[in-house]
């Protein structure tokens, strides 16, 4: 029993924060956000360097073939920054493909997405459809061993900048299957709308009448509701890690802001009206980091407690970073309105990170049904 | 990062489980006798599992952290009777004795603590003095016309859980007036409650049960080798003390059992005459709860981990006593309106939407956990 980071976790977590501090401060943040791709193609050959991008894939495709609880770690550190780029989305489709590829596939792909050439994303579900495995489209036909697919997936991260997509369809009749696309093919469109958080990038792929071949499925054809399940915990563990991050930092902002601000002769921080909220948001930060952490280490050694840890890790923090978001401008009181202060860009984050893979009503109700109830 | 147990406490969770099996009595724990109980605890003296984890040579069993974890989560899950039957004197009395004690007072007091065959009660919260408790009043004096060799104690104390019962009491008085700081010149002493002086009067609960007590000290004497620690340093001797009672209070085990309690209620009730677990916002509830059990369960590991590493309980316990307080204010209710107009009548559940206040504010209320929270782990400035 040891639930604690050992001593190469606590030292790639200060590694990381050394880094973004330094390189990406929230100065970098906000001159990124204003730019179109949104990130730093730099910095992202930097993270590639730094063998952060693939940090989770085998050591023979270019990883460095570590854990969800490392993930966790890096994440935590990049949510904190606010670190704007691909990094979850890339991971994600390194994940799907490691995981539900074949040999073949793994070599063809993975090593562009470890060293930062290739740009992953999921495009999983359509604007009208629920959050979950049972929500996939059914964009797709069969035709000999493949498939055709045409549709519009929405919510797809980083859709402008990403060239390589996990694409989600059924086809009639059939169950999941899920394929890499790759960007440049023809009748592929990538739309980016203008988002809450302009450190998250999002929009829509278009694929009218595309072809996938048998080697770009994977797994078994029909056959992919369990990895699709899979991807989608582990994009909810992924968030929940970028969460834990930004709203301890909010709130490490907000409690030195009631410490310096003075007003009636004593420090804001003094007064329980302000106290009592930013104990709850360090309550809050507390019992995510608990149930994260659970999580990242079921998806590593536990299989079987995946959903339940990952609902219960994602449903919590959805909820308590809305309160954090909250709390974090209402005690900066009218600067906390402006665009000057920078709570407000982890306010933006709040948003953006509450749907994204299931919100608390999605990730809630299914704890209780695995629950028995 | 593991979360599995070494083969050996897994080998201690099995002998855990099997002494459960052969001694815990039989039927629903509100049904069990005191004989029964009685029985239960003699067998629990003979293996050491009472003062599990004090050391052997205070009596203890001089078990491991991680094993008391292992021993407190199975009994909880079996429904079992406590462990010991002097609840206060074996979570604070005890470990400040070891602690702070003497020789002569450990031997003196832990075997008979250990036994059972001395109950305690605990006086801190005075009538003036509830939350805000450096601020007691109760005075003890050096009486010199003896030589100094007893304390005379003038006051009163409130919400002494057991009074009425209790064969000593551990209580917070002030020595000194005059002190650099409100903490410096509290003293700890231990009390017999049959000294003459001493009056208990019972307080009835909002549910008309008699729990806890005013207690009246008027000129009472206590030998100065009754005093635990050093004059002035009361504090220090039961913050340790509180610290405990607050990791104990906080058990979320107890609290996976009451979500299973109002599970079982859900199955069985209806909103707007269809079942109720087909309500989105009910079944939401339960997954609220369930996953912030879970938090209060992996944060209590977390600190787990702190001790096994060496840090003794700190603050952070605070965080699952406050915690405790967010999930049974709602949990409560949420029975209540699972229940319809039957919420009006009596019944167990009506009881509890009650009596939850009790544990929620006991040992430190929700206001009082934020306030620690802020002050000593975000650095707020103080009140």
């Amino acid at each position: 029993m040891n639930f604690g980071f050992d001593e190469d976790q606590e030292l790639l977590r200060l590694s990381v924060r050394k880094f973004l501090d330094e390189q990406c401060p929230l100065e970098k943040v906000r001159e990124l956000a204003q730019t179109p791709s949104g990130y730093s193609a730099e910095l992202w050959e930097r993270l590639a360097e730094l063998g952060w991008l693939g940090l989770i894939l085998p050591e023979q495709y270019g990883g460095s073939g570590q854990g969800w609880v490392d993930l966790t770690v890096l994440l935590e550190e990049v949510g904190r920054s606010l670190f704007p780029g691909p990094l979850v989305s890339t991971l994600l489709a390194g994940a799907a493909i490691n995981e539900g590829g074949s040999d073949e596939q793994r070599s063809r792909w993975l090593p562009g997405l470890a060293n930062g050439s290739r740009i992953g994303t999921l495009a999983f579900f359509d604007a009208d459809s629920p959050f979950g495995p049972d929500g996939i489209a059914a964009f797709g036909q069969r035709v000999g061993d493949g498939y055709v697919i045409s549709g519009e997936w929405a919510s797809v991260s980083d859709v402008s900048e990403a060239n390589l997509f996990i694409v989600a369809f059924r086809a009639a009749n059939e169950g999941v299957t899920l394929a890499v696309v790759e960007a440049d093919t023809p009748d592929l469109t990538a739309t980016t709308l203008a988002g809450i958080d302009a450190t998250k990038r999002f929009g829509t792929l278009r694929l009218e009448g595309v072809r996938v071949a048998a080697g770009s499925i994977l797994g078994a054809a029909g056959d992919g509701s369990e990895l699709a399940t899979a991807l989608l915990d582990r994009g909810a563990a992924a968030c929940t890690a970028e969460i834990i991050g930004a709203a301890e930092a909010l709130t490490q902002i907000t409690v030195q802001y009631a410490k310096d601000r003075v007003q009636f002769g004593h420090p804001i921080g003094h007064y329980q009206g302000v106290k009592h909220p930013l104990a709850e948001a360090y309550v809050d930060c507390e019992c995510m980091k608990s149930l994260a952490y659970y999580a990242a280490w079921s998806i590593d050694e536990s299989p079987g407690e995946v959903a339940g840890s990952v609902s219960k890790a994602k449903g919590f923090a959805s909820e308590a970073f809305t309160r954090i978001g909250v709390t974090g401008i209402q005690l900066h009181g009218a600067v906390g309105y402006t665009e000057e202060y920078d709570c407000q860009l982890y306010l933006k984050r709040s948003k953006w990170a509450r749907p994204a893979f299931g919100d608390e009503d999605y990730h809630y109700e299914r704890v209780a049904t695995l629950g028995g109830v | 990062m593991d979360f599995n147990f070494s083969k050996q406490d897994e080998k201690f969770r099995t002998e855990v489980r099997a002494f459960i099996d052969q001694n815990n009595p039989a039927g629903r724990p509100e049904d069990r006798s005191p004989k029964d109980i009685q029985a239960w605890n003699q067998k629990l003296a003979e293996k050491r599992w009472i003062g599990f984890s004090w050391p052997r040579e205070d009596g203890g069993g001089g078990g491991s952290v991680i094993e008391q974890f292992i021993l407190k989560e199975e009994m909880s899950k079996a429904h079992t009777p406590a462990l010991g039957s002097d609840f206060m004197g074996l979570a604070w009395v005890g470990p400040a004795l070891i602690r702070h004690g003497t020789a002569a007072q450990k031997d003196r007091f832990l075997p008979d603590l250990l036994n059972g065959r001395s109950v305690w009660c605990t006086g801190y919260s005075e009538p003036d003095i509830g939350s805000d408790l450096a601020g007691l009043q109760t005075k003890a004096v050096l009486d010199e016309g003896s030589g100094g060799s007893h304390y005379v104690v003038n006051g009163q104390k409130i919400w002494t859980t057991a009074a009425h019962v209790a064969k000593w009491i551990f209580m917070l008085v002030r020595t000194t007036s005059e002190s650099e700081s409100r903490y410096g010149g509290i003293t700890c002493l231990l009390i017999p409650m049959d000294s003459p002086g001493i009056e208990v009067q019972p307080i009835k609960s909002l549910v008309g049960y008699h729990s806890f007590n005013q207690v009246f000290f008027n000129d009472v004497r206590v030998p100065v080798e009754n005093r635990l620690g050093a004059e002035g340093e009361g504090w220090k001797v039961v913050m340790g003390a509180l610290a405990n009672e607050r990791s104990g209070i906080s058990e979320s085990t107890g609290m996976e059992r009451q979500l299973e309690d109002l599970k079982e209620l859900a199955r069985n009730s209806k909103k707007n005459g269809r079942p109720a677990l087909e309500d989105p916002a009910v079944r939401r509830e339960l997954g609220r709860y369930e996953s912030m059990i879970s938090a209060m369960r992996l944060n209590g590991l977390r600190n787990l981990t702190k001790q096994l590493q060496g840090s003794p309980p700190s603050t952070e316990t605070s965080v699952n006593k406050f915690l405790r307080g967010q999930l049974e204010i709602p949990m409560a209710d949420f029975s209540m309106s699972l229940l319809g107009t039957a919420a009006q009548e009596t019944g167990p559940w009506q009881t509890n939407s009650l009596t939850f206040h009790g544990v929620v504010i006991g040992g430190g209320s929700p206001n009082i956990q934020r306030n620690i929270i802020a002050e000593r782990i975000l650095g707020l400035p103080k009140d």
